[in-house]
């Protein structure tokens, strides 16, 4: 049962404290996009085993949403974040690097 | 026979004498005792049957992997089966059964299996069974239901008089175990000033160390371990525990701790069992190490028991297990029990070593005249209910020249094993070692923690090493590392001398004799407790089964409630033999919690009864539970279905507040309805596009109805919203809807447009809400008095602040009825008080309760649709005839672009429709509308489904709303519905519009 | 106006720590801008407390403010009083954007009382409750159990907890079963 700290509340919270809120940084497509871009929106997601960027909510908690930075295969976690960003911050890249050198996520490596 | 000795016993108080039950007779035993212990004390070796072939079984171990030992305990109330008698601490008044047999322990019907047993090998069932088809149905199913299971389940009718609780721990530094390693581990790590919990499973600190001798900084174990745990009983920053076992190990260093808090005191004031939940930062490992027994013919004889377990019943409870014993071994070890059985008084016939040469304790039990065979092997035993001889031969060789020894107990001994369960659980590897023909913690492959680093340490002799010094110094080490680890700083200093005699190596023996026949191999049981012998796994590899995982569930070896403690090694060591690989290559089964079984009450902890889950109740729920109401269950809440009057069946209670609600005047406690609060200068922009109709345009003072649909289209909601001001914003939810739907605003808030200004605020428990519904629903308001409640005052789709009677309120003109409605909001403080004053108000106007189901046919009659009825997740607006309320103004909302998908778009989904018995009966709920032709399957083509369906007292005829293809341009065909009765329904396609087509009730 | 009731009506019972439903408590969720001084100033005025650190609590009996997110606040008055405080504060408050509801009748409030407080409430939250890792003046919003609930310490030996008001019922009979005579468990 992971433990992730809340970033708006400081909180090393455990898994029953909060809600997994899936894949992090979709870029919403509304209307005027194409079929492929609102299917690709909507349905498709990155299953790594590795590294990968989560959007979690502190729901048993102070209520905000949050991303985490962790490995899918150790469940070692790199950090977690502010939901209001678009990509993750260079100290999470930076500490992922360190500890998967040649990391890729999508477009981010 | 096995008998009490006249001393000794370092566990038992012989002043204090404790009477016990096993099958129906009195025995007597000592405080300290385990029920094994003291079941030996009185000459009761046989303590069950085994689980398949129902071959007499003794006790075999005295600890927390013993297989065969398994008891029901208790009576009524308190049973429960499949107990351990080696971890049954004795108390007066315990009642024990033995399990599987019938009719009794000594003359079993089911012991005919093990003349069969040659019938019955591994896979037996795989093959048997498959052929021919239906004799599965009506005679194996039957059959093997009837033999399987082990023990005797539970009275259905009585209920667990216990309770059981959680508790949430935190700490530096976990210890499990509370042998002289994890003592020490939890000293070194304490004196770092690190937060350290210890915990043992048995009810005694100090492991087995104390009974296997040898001292430590020149005191005796006994005195080391006392000292111990008196200086850390005194650390501020030490929790201990005992008769707790480290039941898992999770991921980030979460692990369970099944506490046992009455078991040994049943009917004591507070809980029965704790469940600890723990958060360690590092975890050490001091679980010890378990003997293995030796692969020989008859090892399951009642009297074959571990070498170590024999010297534990001699040390700690001073009992023999029999009179004349034959030690067999193929290590040193095996010479203590042969020295301290001979020390009680027990005639040690022989020492039985598979070994050519052996350490100093073989010279030491020499001394003492114990006869040492070298190079031998025991190639079988004999005896049914208890051992009566023993054949030895050679170590070498099929297992002929026999010489027949009489004697009535052996002592067994193949090597120790380390408990690696703790450290395998969450991910941590092995390696072999093949010195100690053991498996043991890999140190540089530990499980791994958030961190990305190990956070699990094994020490002492769960992590390899034997001998007292250098299980002490492994444990002093681990106790520093994790300290250190968990961010402290140890304190320097050396780990205690542990000085014992010197042992020569151990020579891996995994068949007695190497090359045993056939014969001997099928009685070489490796499983005791699911009865897996040596040959069932060198079947298994004949027949391909290479995977030591395949093996497994093929021969069930190692699957019973001991998950194979005692046979797991050996098995797979036969299984590499008959692969002809190495064990290593092999490999072990996974390691899965718990360790040993935990009681399923303990993991729900204090979640029965009336805490099972959260009930939420509004503030008049206990009016309505006085007043008749028949429950139903919505989300967590408890809603009134109907209020039924004493003489009443549900459903005339439902027909008459259908019919008075229509007639004269209905109360619902519409409480539970979501109520959120949207506030902020983008909170206009923010619901336009949260819901699919315009928000932003409604004017102060007034209410719309709205739909909410997910980024995929399909509606997830509905509610009337009202504009409280110029950026106050008031939505109503559905029932189930609030949390969900605040959920839903809250994400699109602070994970997609975090820069608009807006805050929503739950206050859905701040009100209490009283649907006021009826042709008289405004003459009691007027009545109660206060607010203007005219239609010119407050027409219908408006609100207005003000007070009715003694009430401050919001009231709302909205109808989910028809009928003329108000829903008044009042302070839930004072809900009971305004629905007290609403029912003394209306009496002359006829008022009456009504409940959900009289809602529901309401809204029915009037074709309203229900967010989960007529909506299932794949449900769109379009095609409830919704479109109405799909804003063509708006540039996006969420939904909107799906709306446009191709599938969205199909003109063949299933749309809204009334639908109308021909006979005027109810159509079945969910009942599917058959259309021409099969699909591919055969099965008849569907075209539609019923969402909702009841019994109309109105219109005195079942009515119904449905999702039908074409529905809305096939109005009066005929549909068939076949119920699940055997009947079939027709139907007419209709308008969903039953009652008031022109809304003229409800406008008034 | 008739007599206002809260959810349980001052229940309680006692076990190995006291447990009791305190009555009604005037309560308003604050959401703004927490370092806005015209918010600050409604705050004070309220409660006389300043505006609270992240997970911190400033309160005297019934009355003061505790950090519930970092937007969010929950200000203490007496029950008689939230009428006019929140009236106040709406109007202090009207120049910036900023939320101020009454969440009185929303809510129950227990208190737990004895030395074993922190054992009850350690059998239903998973939170670190030793007196290293949370003292009085922390707040920490957590589930109690199955539900959500949010809790602070008045003094060494007293909690105060806070849960929705239908939800009253159940956490009563949790807490009651936490406190159950022979439970303790003796670590704090």
């Amino acid at each position: 049962m992971l433990i992730l700290n809340c970033p708006y509340c400081g909180v090393d919270a455990e898994e029953t404290e909060l809600a997994a809120g899936g894949e992090a940084h979709l870029k919403r497509y509304g209307p005027g996009s194409s079929d492929d871009e609102f299917h690709d929106y909507l349905f498709m997601r990155e299953n790594p085993k590795g590294v990968h960027f989560e959007r979690w909510r502190h729901v048993n908690g102070c209520g905000k949403w949050f991303h985490a930075a962790r490995c899918t295969q150790t469940l070692e976690v790199f950090g977690t974040y502010s939901a209001q960003t678009t990509e993750p911050p260079q100290k999470i890249k930076d500490a992922i690097t360190t500890k998967r050198p040649g990391w890729s996520w999508r477009e981010l490596s | 026979m096995s008998t009490r000795l006249a001393k000794q016993g370092r566990l038992i108080d012989r002043s204090k004498q404790v009477s016990f039950t096993f099958n129906g007779t009195t025995l007597q035993g000592y405080q300290g005792d385990t029920l094994a212990s003291a079941l030996l004390a009185n000459d009761q070796m046989m303590m069950g049957r085994s689980f398949k072939y129902h071959r007499p079984r003794g006790v075999v171990a005295s600890g927390a992997e013993e297989p065969n030992a398994l008891v029901g305990l208790g009576q009524g109330s308190r049973f429960e089966p499949n107990q351990r008698a080696t971890t049954t601490e004795l108390f007066n008044g315990l009642t024990a059964t033995s399990q599987n047999h019938w009719p009794s322990l000594e003359f079993d019907v089911g012991a005919a299996n093990t003349a069969l047993a040659r019938f019955l090998p591994a896979g037996f069932y795989y093959k048997m069974f498959i052929h021919p088809k239906p004799f599965w149905k009506h005679i194996y199913e039957p059959f093997i239901r009837q033999s399987a299971g082990l023990g005797k389940a539970p009275d259905k009718d009585s209920r667990d008089a216990d309770t059981y609780e959680h508790f949430y721990f935190f700490a530096d530094v976990l210890v499990i175990g509370g042998g002289v390693a994890g003592l020490q581990a939890a000293k070194t790590a304490a004196a770092s000033g690190a937060r350290v919990m210890l915990i043992e499973q048995t009810a005694h600190w100090g492991g087995r160390a104390p009974v296997d001798g040898g001292r430590i900084s020149g005191e005796p174990v006994d005195k080391f371990v006392e000292q111990l745990v008196s200086e850390l009983e005194t650390m501020s920053n030490v929790t201990m525990r005992t008769r707790c076992m480290g039941a898992g190990v999770y991921d980030h260093g979460y692990v369970l701790g099944y506490e046992r808090l009455t078991d040994h005191k049943p009917g004591t004031q507070g809980p029965r069992h704790r469940l600890w939940r723990i958060r360690a930062k590092q975890i050490v490992t001091a679980t010890g190490a378990i003997e293995r027994p030796l692969s020989f013919a008859g090892n399951d004889v009642p009297g074959v028991m571990l070498a170590s377990a024999m010297r534990d019943y001699v040390v700690n409870w001073g009992v023999i297990p029999g009179e004349r014993v034959i030690v067999a071994t193929n290590n040193d070890d095996a010479y203590r029990t042969a020295i301290t059985l001979k020390q009680a008084g027990v005639d040690v016939l022989r020492v039985v070593d598979a070994r050519n040469t052996a350490g100093p304790l073989a010279e030491e039990a020499r001394q003492l005249g114990i006869r040492v065979d070298p190079g031998k092997a025991i190639a079988k035993v004999k005896g049914g209910k208890r051992v009566k001889k023993v054949a030895i031969c050679n170590q070498d060789g099929i297992g002929g020249a026999r010489e027949e020894v009489e004697a009535d107990a052996v002592a067994m001994s193949g090597g120790w094993s380390p408990v690696v369960h703790m450290w395998s659980h969450c991910g941590g590897k092995l390696i072999w070692d093949d010195a100690q023909a053991h498996f043991r913690p890999d140190p540089s492959r530990p499980p791994l923690g958030a961190d990305g680093e190990g956070f699990v340490l094994a020490a002492g002799s769960s992590n390899g090493p034997l001998a007292l010094a250098d299980v002490l110094a492994d444990a002093d080490a681990a106790g520093k590392a994790a300290a250190k680890a968990a961010g402290h700083k140890p304190k320097r200093g050396k780990a205690p001398l542990g000085e014992t005699t010197a042992e020569a190596p151990m020579e891996a023996v995994w068949l007695m004799p190497a090359n045993a026949d056939i014969q001997l191999r099928g009685k070489s049981w490796l499983d005791f407790q699911n009865d897996v012998k040596v040959s069932d796994v060198q079947l298994a590899a004949r027949e391909g089964y290479e995977s030591v995982e395949h093996t497994k569930r093929y021969t069930t070896l190692g699957m019973a409630t001991d998950q194979g403690k005692l046979s797991n090694i050996n098995g797979l060591a036969i299984l590499a033999d008959a692969l002809e690989s190495e064990i290593p290559k092999v490999g072990t089964t996974t390691f899965r919690p718990p360790y040993t079984p935990i009681s399923l009450a303990s993991i729900g902890g204090e979640a029965r009864g009336d805490v099972f889950q959260p009930i939420r109740q509004t503030p008049m729920h206990d009016w309505h539970d006085k007043n008749g109401a028949d429950w139903e269950p919505v989300g967590h809440w408890r809603r009134t279905y109907a209020y039924v009057r004493p003489g009443e069946s549900v459903h005339d209670a439902v027909n008459r507040e259908v019919k008075n609600t229509r007639e004269n005047l209905g109360l619902l406690d519409a409480s539970t309805l979501g109520k959120l609060i949207v506030k902020g200068p983008d909170a206009g922009k923010f619901l336009d596009m949260l819901y699919t109709n315009m928000m932003s345009t409604l004017k102060v003072g007034k209410c719309r109805y709205g739909l909410m649909c997910s980024e995929n289209g399909f509606l997830v909601d509905d509610g009337v919203v009202a504009r409280i001001d110029e950026d106050t914003w008031l939505c109503h939810t559905t029932t189930g809807g609030a949390e969900r739907i605040h959920g839903h605003m809250e994400e699109w808030l602070q994970t997609e447009w975090w820069d608009w200004k807006v805050y929503v605020a739950n206050v859905t428990e701040q009100y209490a809400q009283v649907a006021v519904v009826g042709p008289n629903a405004r003459k009691v308001l007027e009545k109660l008095g206060g607010m203007d409640v005219s239609r010119e005052a407050l027409p219908f789709m408006e609100w207005r602040d003000g007070r009715i009677g003694d009430f401050d309120c919001r009231a709302y003109r909205i109808s989910f009825s028809g009928e003329l409605s108000y829903e008044i909001a009042v302070p839930a403080s004072q809900g009971q008080a305004f629905w007290d004053a609403l029912m003394e108000a209306g009496k002359e106007f006829g008022v009456m309760p009504y409940g959900t189901e009289c809602l529901h046919i309401l809204r029915a009659e009037k074709g309203f649709i229900m967010i989960g009825d007529e909506t299932d997740g794949t449900v769109i607006p379009q095609d409830l005839g919704l479109h109405w309320a799909l804003s063509k103004k708006k540039e996006d909302y969420l939904g909107k672009r799906a709306h446009s998908r191709s599938h969205m778009a199909d003109p063949e989904r299933w749309k809204l429709a009334g639908l109308e018995t021909v006979d005027g009966s109810v159509l079945p709920d969910g009942a599917y509308a058959v259309g021409e032709g099969v699909n591919a399957n055969g099965q008849r083509n569907m075209i539609g489904r019923v969402t909702s369906t009841y019994y109309s007292a109105n219109l005195e005829r079942g009515i119904a709303m449905g999702l039908i293809k074409h529905g809305p341009d096939r109005m009066g065909e005929i549909v068939e519905f076949p119920g699940t009765d055997g009947k079939a329904y027709k139907a007419r396609i209709v308008d969903p519009v039953f009652y008031d087509k022109d809304g003229e009730k409800q406008n008034v | 106006m008739s007599e206002p009731i809260s959810a349980l009506n001052h229940t309680s019972y006692e076990g190995i720590a006291k447990v009791e439903e305190c009555g009604l408590q005037g309560m308003i969720t604050l959401r703004g801008d927490l370092s806005d001084k015209v918010l600050a100033k409604a705050v004070k005025d309220a409660t006389g407390q300043k505006v609270p650190g992240q997970r911190e609590v400033l309160v005297s009996g019934d009355t003061g403010v505790c950090w519930m997110s970092t937007d969010e606040l929950l200000i203490l008055v007496p029950y008689a009083e939230v009428g006019a405080k929140l009236a106040a504060m709406t109007n202090a408050l009207s120049g910036i954007h900023a939320l101020a509801v009454n969440v009185s009748d929303a809510r129950a409030v227990f208190r737990i009382t004895g030395p074993c407080a922190r054992e009850v409430l350690g059998k239903v939250a998973p939170v670190d409750l030793s007196s290293e890792a949370f003292q009085p003046g922390q707040i920490r919003r957590s589930r109690l159990a199955q539900v959500a609930g949010a809790f602070w310490m008045d003094d060494a030996e007293t909690f105060r907890v806070v849960c929705f008001r239908s939800a009253a019922d159940y956490v009563f009979k949790l807490l009651k079963a936490a406190a159950q005579s022979g439970s303790e468990v003796g670590v704090y």
